[in-house]
């Protein structure tokens, strides 16, 4: 079966708003190029899924207006310090916070993953992480005596957005080491991806790329991108744009600078391709 | 110690807490940590696996990011760092926010892996170079991670040792709470007690200066450690050690 192949921009359509979008953290495989199309679009009410934290896609859909809700364990631009949008919204309390531990958001979605509906974590218990989220409950282990454990509700994100180095048109993906990916792929309802190159061929032919790829059963539709985490990177790619990421980090301090960052960068296409 | 910068005296400290472990992991944004862990393994004759988050030459997972927890969870994480925007007495940290969590004064990242690590992870090293009534204060404001627990939670893990810039803390767990371990040279007790926000413990007799590394270990710390610490913090290793390239 033959992959739907769409551009970034209708790519972004299957973002509905009000979505439950889950993302990658910047180290792995982030969609920038379809973070733009959604600003462009003006994207409303998304529900932001950390798996487990958000960097820059995260900071610039909050800054833009697009999110309603974060949940996630952190949003951190890492060497770049704080993430402006995302401190300013939520000391303003312009966003709901749903505050996590990563293996939280791991076990939630292994839960998704195996349509069970829910799944119990080790930790948590006594922290102000579990007394802020309502939809978990400490039950009891039920193989021994008096031993709490946290239930998580299995997290089942509408869509999984991710951008790949290869796909085939198939709508195979092929991520290599970067497994998160594949549980995240797995547990939503949809998966789309940007990805840097469509190959000729079948990524399932050969074992040594069978092993690191999305199977298009869980993939709606793929968008070429070349260079689509830009300013970003992705590992074993191309290295992140500092000196652009720099300039994105003083720009994001005040909600101003933000606003004149995106008319230069997201809403003047030319400047995006640029490199 | 004239010469021995602030950084080694800390590498070389949280290393001599690590010796004869069999896996230590570092997490994001912790270069002395990270050196410290590479400063044990080229000393335990190869028997100390080092994983940090962000390093591509010491990353061994291949599972994805929930691996690093899976490992923790099963036991096969002996040792691992944690800090706080603001640590207290009982050792909570707090890595959330300052003031109503629903409004704050201050907002940080988040709670990271912290609401898990630090229940599992046997040796838990807490980590943090601001040293003032600040950081270390006597309630936080967000709990992500408890210092201690119910008896009936499960809860192989926690605090260690609490590492500042000016003094290494152990943790009693018997009493909840820090005792005062060494005071880095050039501090003093006095000063001890008016940067600090909590209550905490004092040792029987003369508190004891924080060791110095010795010739052999700092010339590691310098050479080798600095080297490879440069792959994932290369800012940190110019600024430090000269080395790598420049920031």
């Amino acid at each position: 079966m033959l992959a739907t192949r769409l551009s970034v921009d209708e790519l972004a359509t299957h973002i509905p708003d009000g979505a439950k979008v889950a993302l990658p953290p910047d180290y792995s495989y982030c969609s920038l190029a379809t973070t733009r199309a959604l600003i462009k679009r003006r994207a409303k009410e998304l529900h932001l899924i950390g798996v487990p934290a958000m960097g820059f896609q995260a900071d610039m859909l909050i800054g833009a207006g697009c999110v309603a809700t974060v949940e996630t364990a952190a949003v951190t631009l890492s060497e770049y310090g704080l993430a402006p949008r995302f401190t300013a919204a939520v000391r303003q309390a312009s966003i709901r916070m749903m505050d996590a531990t990563c293996p939280a958001i791991h076990a939630a979605l292994q839960a998704s993953e195996k349509g069970i509906p829910f799944i119990p974590l080790r930790g948590l218990i006594g922290s102000d992480i579990l007394r802020e989220r309502a939809d978990w409950k400490v039950g009891e282990n039920p193989f021994a005596e008096d031993d709490p454990i946290v239930y998580l509700p299995a997290l089942r994100p509408d869509v999984t957005l991710m951008h790949a180095p290869l796909a085939d048109k198939f709508g195979n993906i092929w991520i290599g080491v970067r497994r998160e990916l594949m549980l995240m792929a797995h547990a939503s309802a949809e998966t789309i991806a940007t990805v840097e190159d469509i190959v000729e061929g079948n990524l399932m032919d050969d074992e040594k790329t069978k092993a690191g790829t999305i199977p298009g059963l869980y993939v709606t539709a793929i968008a070429e991108a070349k260079r689509g985490a830009w300013p970003i990177g992705i590992p074993g790619g191309y290295e992140a744009d500092h000196s652009h990421l720099l300039r994105y980090v003083k720009m994001a301090q005040t909600e101003e600078g933000f606003h004149q960052y995106l008319e230069e960068f997201v809403f003047e296409t030319a400047a995006v391709a640029a490199e | 110690m004239a010469d021995i910068l602030l950084e080694e005296l800390l590498i070389g400290s949280i290393a001599s807490n690590l010796d004869g472990l069999r896996h230590v992991a570092v997490g994001a944004s912790s270069p002395i940590p990270g050196a410290a862990a590479l400063l044990a393994r080229s000393r335990s004759n190869d028997s100390m696996r080092v994983s940090i988050l962000g390093s591509e030459d010491n990353n061994f997972f291949t599972d994805g990011g929930k691996e690093i927890f899976d490992i923790a969870g099963e036991g096969r994480m002996d040792a691992f760092f944690l800090s706080g925007a603001q640590i207290d007495g009982q050792a909570n940290i707090n890595l959330v926010s300052v003031g109503d969590y629903r409004r704050p004064k201050a907002r940080f990242s988040g709670s990271f892996g912290s609401g898990y690590l630090y229940y599992v992870v046997p040796r838990v090293i807490l980590f943090r170079l601001e040293h003032t009534r600040r950081t270390l204060v006597d309630k936080v404001d967000f709990v992500s991670a408890p210092g201690f627990s119910d008896e009936n939670v499960y809860r192989p893990g926690g605090p260690y040792k609490l590492i500042t810039d000016r003094c290494l803390f152990e943790v009693d767990k018997t009493r909840r709470c820090f005792r005062l371990q060494s005071v880095h040279p050039g501090h003093t007790v006095n000063e001890i007690y008016e940067q600090t926000g909590f209550t905490f413990d004092m040792p029987d007799g003369d508190v004891p200066n924080t060791p110095v590394p010795d010739a052999t270990t700092l010339a590691t710390i310098r050479g080798p450690v600095a080297e490879e610490i440069s792959e994932i913090y290369p800012a940190f290793a110019a600024r430090v050690f000269g080395v790598g390239r420049a920031a």
